[in-house]
């Protein structure tokens, strides 16, 4: 186990060093003057040479490079322009709702999808099997910007039965969670449902019911675990697709968390804000990965370097 | 279903009752008339009109973004799988450090600091969609290069070149046919999650996107601003998912 984890680390430091890396060329890619882009044109001199050194920008590329490097490791993201704060502090007051959204969005999707998909793969060709399939092709095209304004006139407005926006109890995950969570159900019922029918025809399941156990023994105990695997590495790429989504699933609910920060941000040019924003939301999905690649060895011990 | 999307994005300007563009302040908000079937937004432009020609946008990015991603990615994808070594790794290694930023963040990033645009758009969107596509075709090529129909190529004096376009990209296809049709629904969901940032085409150009945007501050008092371009949306999407499935099912001869 320890050579697996030393191996992975191998592949995840350059990903980590390229990430960062590309994070850090964003605010060269402006175009025309950064300055100029983040302050406006009408901004005093004073001003823009104070941002320009205060950012960088007037040292050669590869001292910003090494510069930034080197604030990163100490934990130092920079300044946000509009806020006047350290971008660490803000990102660390806005990430748990962010992670709270997600994993009740990922608790919502397991939910809705393991149940279906166990259904629909014991009934294979019946009602119930169509019905989940049809659920899952719809949940794919039914984009998240859309869904969440549609649940929220039905169930905040027309019916009053949730508060239409914020952050707070039980009431006000439930939307946002569901609307981020749906298109994430969506694949985990296909994949795992998948995986069921390709696990039922394994040998294994045969001589287990050679041996007399029941139904659901088979399933339970047998079917469902050797098929979870494929399904651990799904929800973790799905993980960053509900870090991606929070961007606009919490901007629709209000929703106090890193995705609804980082759109501000780029409303406001406040570009240091958003480098870290994006930098936080990779490296916390490149981290994901990494921990995943570990539970697989954890769950699948056969699983060895180069699996 | 996608031939009648397609058709009507084509032909816009002949199935458009009205200039999306005209405003008619007099008319604005309205949930249905004679005139207005679907509707008007908040400066009483027509919003049937506006979601043909929404639609023309959505797939006009889709089909640009897909187009030149399926090329690059095929591209690199075939030299990488083909010649291997050191430019294979290296190339690899970008498609890795690409594929680390999740869904469309990246592309996010990339119109924040470029500005908004059509152009922009299809861009940002390039930048991520050809990893997908090259990683595809190396995978495929690594395991078609070594049959013995290409030795045979290579005996008989066949090009790289040659050999690439005449005897391994025709076996890509079918895979390549379906990642595309997958890839145009998802350019088309991206296109209009940066329009309903305010990232995407700039206004007054329509987009299903933009106008789910412009449409959330009327929520309580005009949910048709809503309900009509997202369920545009929801079909189209829906659409080229199903293309795709049948795609998948006919080609890889599996059983759903």
């Amino acid at each position: 186990m320890k050579r697996y984890v030393l191996y992975r680390l191998l592949f995840l430091l350059p990903t980590l060093l390229g990430a960062l890396t590309l994070v850090f060329l964003l605010i060269h890619l402006i175009p025309g003057d950064p300055v100029d882009v983040m302050l406006g044109e009408t901004a005093a001199t004073a001003d823009k040479e104070a941002l320009r050194e205060s950012l960088g920008l007037n040292r050669p590329l590869s001292v910003q490079y090494r510069t930034f490097m080197f604030d990163l490791a100490a934990g130092d993201l920079g300044r946000s322009l509009y806020e006047r704060a350290s971008v660490t502090e803000i990102v660390r007051a806005r990430f748990p709702a962010t992670l709270e959204l997600a994993l009740c969005a990922m608790i919502a999707a397991i939910t809705i999808s393991f149940p279906l998909a166990v259904l629909a793969a014991v009934r294979r060709g019946s009602w119930i099997d169509r019905s989940a399939l049809t659920f899952s092709l719809f949940g794919l095209s039914m984009p998240n910007f859309w869904l969440g304004p549609l649940l929220m006139i039905i169930f905040s407005i027309q019916l009053g039965w949730t508060p239409v926006s914020g952050r707070g109890g039980f009431g006000h995950l439930v939307l946002p969670a569901f609307t981020l969570g749906l298109g994430m159900s969506a694949i985990l019922i296909r994949i795992l449902r998948a995986s069921l029918l390709r696990a039922m025809n394994e040998e294994y399941v045969q001589t287990a019911r050679a041996k007399g156990l029941s139904e659901q023994r088979v399933w339970l105990k047998h079917t469902l675990r050797n098929a979870l695997l494929s399904v651990i590495t799904i929800m973790s790429l799905q993980f960053g697709s509900l870090l991606t989504g929070s961007l606009i699933t919490e901007t629709i609910f209000s929703w106090p968390g890193i995705g609804r920060l980082t759109v501000q941000a780029i409303q406001t040019r406040d570009y240091p804000l958003v480098q870290g924003c994006v930098l936080v939301i990779a490296v916390s999905y490149i981290l994901v990965n990494f921990l995943t690649d570990l539970a697989y060895r954890l769950v699948d011990p056969r699983i060895t370097y180069g699996e | 279903m996608l031939l009648l999307l397609g058709t009507t994005a084509l032909f816009a300007p002949m199935l458009a009752p009205r200039d999306p563009l005209s405003q008619n302040l007099d008319q604005d908000l309205i949930a249905y008339s004679r005139e207005h079937p679907l509707g008007t937004d908040k400066l009483g432009r027509d919003l049937l009109s506006r979601i043909i020609y929404g639609g023309r946008v959505s797939l006009l990015v889709g089909m640009a973004t897909v187009t030149l991603s399926l090329t690059i990615g095929v591209a690199i994808g075939s030299f990488s799988g083909y010649f291997g070594g050191l430019v294979d790794q290296m190339l690899m290694r970008l498609v890795d450090i690409l594929m680390a930023f999740p869904g469309i963040l990246l592309a996010i990033a990339f119109t924040a600091v470029l500005g908004p645009g059509l152009d922009h758009v299809i861009v940002a969107l390039c930048l991520i969609g050809w990893t997908g596509y090259a990683r595809l075709v190396r995978g495929e090529i690594l395991s078609l290069r070594e049959r013995d129909f290409i030795h045979a190529a290579r005996a008989l004096g066949g090009r790289p070149k040659r050999i690439i376009l005449r005897h391994l990209l025709p076996n890509l296809l079918p895979p390549l046919l379906i990642q595309a049709t997958f890839g145009l629904a998802a350019a088309v969901v991206a296109e209009g999650s940066l329009s309903f940032l305010g990232l995407g085409v700039e206004p007054p150009t329509p987009s299903w996107g933009s106008m789910l945007n412009d449409g959330r501050q009327f929520l309580l008092v005009a949910p048709h601003l809503t309900t009509y371009p997202g369920l545009a949306l929801m079909i189209t999407v829906l659409a080229l998912n199903l293309v795709g499935d049948a795609l998948q099912e006919r080609l890889n001869g599996r059983n759903r």
